[in-house]
């Protein structure tokens, strides 16, 4: 694969796992302030069904099975021809048509700056904030130990 | 005789709405909001989702509160609402060292990279009933404490190094991990299949078990090298696109729990592991899951099967709660014509009793009246 090209796959696997990780009000909300177009024929969803998560035994071994997540997927095509993805944990049919768009649009070169500006990087900073913010709560739980002086010497 | 006989449906449908209102109680007090039970009962949430193996916040909330807080039978429509939907695939596997970490504690070493961080934890408080919650009173922001995101190896990499401890578990190279939701149990299993049975088990069941192997019914002399939960990213392959697609985050439990082992034929002196991954928040879970994993390896580690912990197929057959509950629960519906046949047949044996017992004296009682 050429170098371009695995950068492409990075930065839309990047930007399709902040769209599903960010909620549907916030994908709804930016995608009207960034005026972006939601006309695209559905080929297939938004339709709900059923992954099995996997673990590894002892954290990193054999996987085995763990149980079931519910997650949404839905294909779109826009009217230029490019077909978008989309597959989030939950069951909210909204998001995942949308975070599809949003995934065709990101292909197409002349919409790709608009998507990561209006949507991809607004919601990415959001979760980073977030992330950063959960990270300083936990941090201050931690256990700082410190050592009794005992004896005169 | 027995005459078949129908009826009842009126007096289903006047109980099923006599439900309804008493799940609904006093309407002067509001109505329980499905988000209120997704954010203030979060660890019955994560319990229903954990029993009922499906991810879905807001599903296990809507079956709490459908079973008016009656955690097996929100369990119970929770996995019936699963079999309504189709399966996309199985995930690729979780990497839990890469997890956004909420809580980690090791009881094994005290100063390990990452530290020791305590979380949202029930430990150290006093149990004290809390007057100001039931007041209403308005609670404080978290406080917050700056610093560089550090890494957090698993506790069982840094015994690894010393080579200690037994490494993760492996399976044949071409094993294709079971899934006991899609063929039945068979006896004996291997370990990947024996963790999904326990990983959905019933909390209390598992937890009883855990704690007899401590009080000695299977002694492992068990430490917790390590609990950690937090939010771990899944990514499932897919045939539209050429890498593994993102789904999001799901918040597990992680327990390894490290156990002392004086070596048999089959395993030099090491310390040996057991395993525990739960969704959600459930740290006595993922505890009492890793103490049955290590105690359910008995036979593979060559030692003798003596306690109920130790019995694959005793633990496994009897550790899901909705089975179990089926089972033990349809003992309350019409068994009318089962219990005609009990009846009949107590009757002739008990007649056939008396007869042997007390055989008729008529003649010896006239004899001695003559």
């Amino acid at each position: 694969m050429r170098g371009q090209e695995a950068r492409d796959q990075a930065e839309r696997k990047a930007a399709m796992a902040t769209l599903a990780q960010s909620s549907g009000d916030d994908i709804v909300r930016l995608w009207n302030e960034a005026g972006l177009p939601s006309d695209a024929e559905l080929l297939r969803g938004p339709e709900t069904g059923l992954v099995t998560l996997r673990g590894r035994i002892g954290g990193g071994g054999a996987p085995f099975n763990v149980g079931e997540a519910t997650v949404t997927r839905a294909t779109v095509r826009l009217p230029t021809g490019q077909v978008g993805h989309c597959y989030a944990l939950g069951r909210d049919k909204q998001k995942a048509r949308l975070a599809a768009i949003a995934d065709a649009l990101w292909q197409d070169p002349a919409r790709r700056t608009e998507v990561e500006a209006g949507l991809i990087a607004p919601l990415r900073s959001a979760l980073t904030t977030a992330h950063e913010k959960r990270r300083a709560e936990t941090a201050a739980t931690k256990v700082d130990f410190f050592t009794m002086v005992r004896g005169e010497d | 005789m027995y005459v078949a006989v129908k009826g009842g449906e009126a007096a289903i449908a006047n109980a099923h709405s006599l439900l309804a209102d008493r799940r609904r109680g006093d309407r002067s007090v509001p109505a329980l909001r499905l988000d209120q039970i997704v954010e203030q009962l979060a660890l019955g949430v994560d319990r229903v989702m954990s029993e009922g193996s499906l991810y879905d916040r807001e599903l296990a909330a809507l079956a709490i509160v459908q079973a008016r807080g009656d955690m097996i039978e929100a369990i119970f429509l929770v996995r019936a609402y699963r079999t309504t939907l189709p399966r996309f695939g199985y995930s690729k596997p979780i990497d839990t060292a890469n997890m956004l970490v909420e809580r980690r504690v090791s009881a094994t070493y005290k100063d390990l990279p990452g530290g020791q961080l305590l979380g949202p934890t029930f430990d150290y408080t006093h149990r004290l009933l809390d007057p100001e919650l039931a007041a209403g009173a308005d609670v404080a922001e978290p406080l917050l404490r700056e610093t560089e995101a550090q890494a957090m190896p698993r506790v069982s990499a840094i015994l690894a190094r010393e080579g200690l401890i037994e490494p993760d578990g492996d399976m044949p190279q071409d094993h294709v991990p079971g899934d006991i939701t899609r063929e039945p149990l068979e006896f004996p299993m291997a370990r990947d299949i024996r963790l999904q049975a326990l990983s959905r088990g019933d909390e209390g069941f598992l937890l009883a078990l855990g704690y007899s192997t401590q009080r000695g019914y299977a002694r492992n002399h068990p430490f917790v090298g390590e609990i950690r939960i937090g939010e771990v990213e899944l990514e499932l392959d897919v045939p539209e696109l050429p890498f593994a697609v993102p789904l999001g985050t799901v918040r597990v439990t992680e327990c390894q729990m490290v156990n002392q082992f004086k070596g048999s034929a089959k395993a030099p002196p090491q310390f040996t592991r057991g395993y525990g991954l739960v969704f959600g928040q459930s740290e006595r879970k993922a505890m009492a899951m890793a103490l049955c994993d290590r105690a359910l390896r008995a036979k593979e580690l060559g030692e003798d099967v003596v306690a109920a912990a130790q019995d694959e197929e005793f633990v496994i057959s009897h550790s899901d709660n909705v089975q179990a509950t089926g089972f033990v629960e349809h003992l309350k519906l019409p068994h009318y014509v089962d219990f005609q046949a009990e009846l009949d047949l107590v009757r002739r044996m008990r007649a056939e009793h008396d007869a042997r017992e007390n055989p008729p004296k008529g003649d010896e009682k006239r004899e001695a009246a003559e």
